[in-house]
């Protein structure tokens, strides 16, 4: 058989205008992704009577308390126990439940990572950790709270999906995928009020990422609240004549490698954008498939080895080089990477 | 119902069989851990022979008995006893520890097998079983749960959270058989960390809890039915057991925590076993 000249074109998922509908209208609202949690939680449970619900003393900050105050009999709070809460999960998981757990990101994936390991991910059982409170966006609690590692901790995890959602929309589907997803799935949340991007059409597919912008000069690659960052970014770049391409990548494991490969092609550089650490984070994530299958420069903005401090979420996305301006800054500095 | 004489003499016979099986097991594997799990062969034996209900007809129900092995080390006796119910064949046994063989080196889970959950990280066992007993219990099934856990293990916090939550929970449906011989790898737990009095401290965070000699099947078969009497409170049986029991130079030895008898040694504690039941 003859093989064809090269690899068959990636296949990737573009978003319609009405996927976009906000950013098209211009009319940006801001809701945090907890809430949207919260209430798509409430929706699924209200429809699937197999759903349980954990969390650890934090029900009306995880917004699990709507879920509670709806179906009593299906909610568990655990106190103030998070590896309690991961074992019990695993053994209602056991009973043919699907089983919400949360918590604030720091105790849901770095107190309970060894029960999260042993009894819910290698019996791979239907456990899906919906954390809210990641990243430095919590800002005024401080380096405590500031879960900056979870990505880390949760995607070295064999049988875990790892999502974060870039907005309120894409929270709810994520809500809808984990549960619909067999065995463990994490979800990362986050307490601040960040823009929704998504129109309600939106629908977030397991391993696939959404093109939200086109371009050809530089690409940045963002998940979470950096997706808004991204775009802003974009916005900057054009008004200095630069086209960058922004990609959102919720799901970050499994990833979507071809939309990562198509945009290495098309753009020749990827800035990778979180508010986590590089290392082991979505940069991470994304190098790998680019050392792998596509070599080009890249950069990866994000926390490079440190822990944050106090300060308003804004005040340390700037900071911390995470704002649109940073990003901005630092794609234009990686297009003088680019080989001619 | 009290044990009749026969049922009595028909446990020990049980429990010698799965004690001779445990050190072939470890022998063959040349590795592994056979202190523990001939220590726990008597309540263990009582557990799945007179109460545990699962049977290669119901592994597959949702509603039959489970059992989490909290300390997954000793799971040699507890692969034994599977065979003993007819889950897997007791030649399959002697693949133990070895490459590709569904008889881990610590308990994976493995329905077709009866095997409930994967464990071996000290601490995480009863936080599973207090959640299979809660669903099991919000599902209105009358299944029990059972959990075998150790003074060893009992120095683990997350022993205690459990304990902590399937007592506010009124898991009644919950039992915890914790053996208590005094030893863990680096010698008497007394001197490596004392925790002390375990039946009081599962009696104070609000458990039905006793102790006996977990030697002793009648007094073991007692205690099964008393925690099934109960109606409110989950229950501990504390068992005081001696381990590497029924061979003469493993009993009470924290050296035969983890390793294996070599050929010479293995002769000798089939012939101790033996002896046993003249």
């Amino acid at each position: 058989m003859r093989r064809s000249s090269g690899p068959p074109p990636p296949r990737v998922h573009v978003l319609t205008t009405q996927d976009l509908a906000p950013l098209a209208t211009g009319e940006v609202k801001k809701v945090a992704t907890r809430q949207a949690y919260g209430e798509a939680l409430l929706e699924l449970g209200s429809q699937h009577q197999d759903i349980v619900v954990l969390d650890a003393d934090l029900s009306g900050s995880t917004k699990t308390g709507m879920f509670a105050k709806a179906h009593p009999d299906r909610f568990i709070n655990c106190g103030v126990a998070e590896a309690n809460m991961a074992g019990t999960a695993a053994g209602l998981a056991c009973t043919g439940r699907k089983a919400f757990m949360s918590s604030f990101a720091m105790f849901a994936a770095g107190k309970a990572w060894e029960q999260l390991r042993q009894s819910v991910c290698v019996p791979d059982l239907d456990v899906k950790v919906c954390a809210s409170h990641a990243g430095l966006t919590v800002g005024e609690d401080g380096k405590s709270h500031q879960m900056l590692e979870d990505i880390t901790l949760m995607r070295v995890l064999p049988n875990m999906k790892v999502l974060v959602p870039a907005d309120a929309v894409e929270a709810r589907e994520a809500v809808r995928v984990a549960y619909e997803t067999p065995g463990p799935v994490y979800v990362r949340l986050s307490r601040a009020s960040t823009p929704v991007v998504f129109g309600e059409e939106y629908r977030l597919e397991l391993g696939k990422g959404a093109l939200l912008r086109e371009g050809s000069d530089v690409c940045i690659a963002a998940c979470g609240v950096e997706v808004a960052e991204a775009l802003g970014a974009a916005e900057q770049l054009a008004a200095a004549g630069i086209e960058a391409r922004v990609i959102n990548l919720a799901s970050i494991d499994p990833i979507d490698e071809d939309l990562i490969v198509d945009s290495a092609q098309r753009c020749g550089a990827i800035l990778t954008a979180e508010e986590h650490q590089i290392r082991g984070g979505l940069g991470d994530a994304v190098a790998q498939v680019v050392v792998r299958r596509c070599p080009v420069p890249m950069d990866l903005a994000g926390m490079d080895g440190e822990f944050g401090q106090t300060g308003t979420a804004s005040q340390l996305l700037a900071h911390y080089g995470l704002d649109a301006a940073s990003l901005a800054a630092r794609a234009e500095a990686l297009i003088q990477r680019k080989g001619n | 119902m009290a044990l009749t004489r026969d049922r009595v003499d028909a446990l020990r016979a049980t429990a010698r069989e799965v004690r001779e099986d445990i050190v072939r097991m470890v022998h063959a594997a040349a590795c592994g851990h056979p202190g523990g799990p001939l220590g726990m062969a008597d309540f263990m034996t009582t557990l799945f022979l007179e109460h545990l209900d699962l049977t290669p007809e119901n592994r597959h129900a949702e509603d039959r008995d489970r059992f989490v092995l909290g300390n997954g080390h000793t799971c040699a006796g507890y692969y034994a006893l599977l065979a003993q119910k007819g889950l897997l064949d007791r030649e399959q046994l002697l693949t133990f520890r070895k490459m590709g063989s569904p008889l881990q080196g610590h308990p994976h889970r493995n329905l077709e097998l009866g095997i409930d959950f994967s464990t071996g990280s000290l601490g995480n066992g009863l936080s599973v079983a207090a959640g299979m007993a809660l669903g099991a219990k919000m599902s209105g099934w009358s299944s029990r749960i059972y959990c075998a856990s150790s003074d060893g293990e009992s120095q683990e916090g997350q022993i205690w959270e459990a304990a902590t939550s399937a007592a506010h929970w009124g898991l009644s449906n919950l039992t915890v058989i914790v053996d208590f011989n005094d030893i863990q790898i680096d010698g008497r737990m007394r001197d490596v960390m004392d925790v002390r009095d375990l039946r009081a401290k599962y009696a104070a965070f609000g458990w039905h809890a006793v102790e006996i000699d977990g030697h002793d099947v009648v007094a073991i078969d007692h205690a099964l039915c008393e925690a099934k009497a109960e109606t409110e409170r989950p229950s501990a049986i504390v068992a005081r057991t001696t381990i590497g029991k029924g061979v003469s130079f493993m009993e009470d030895q924290s050296s035969w925590h983890g390793v294996a008898p070599n050929d010479e040694q293995l002769a000798q504690a089939l012939e101790d076993l033996a002896a046993a039941a003249s």
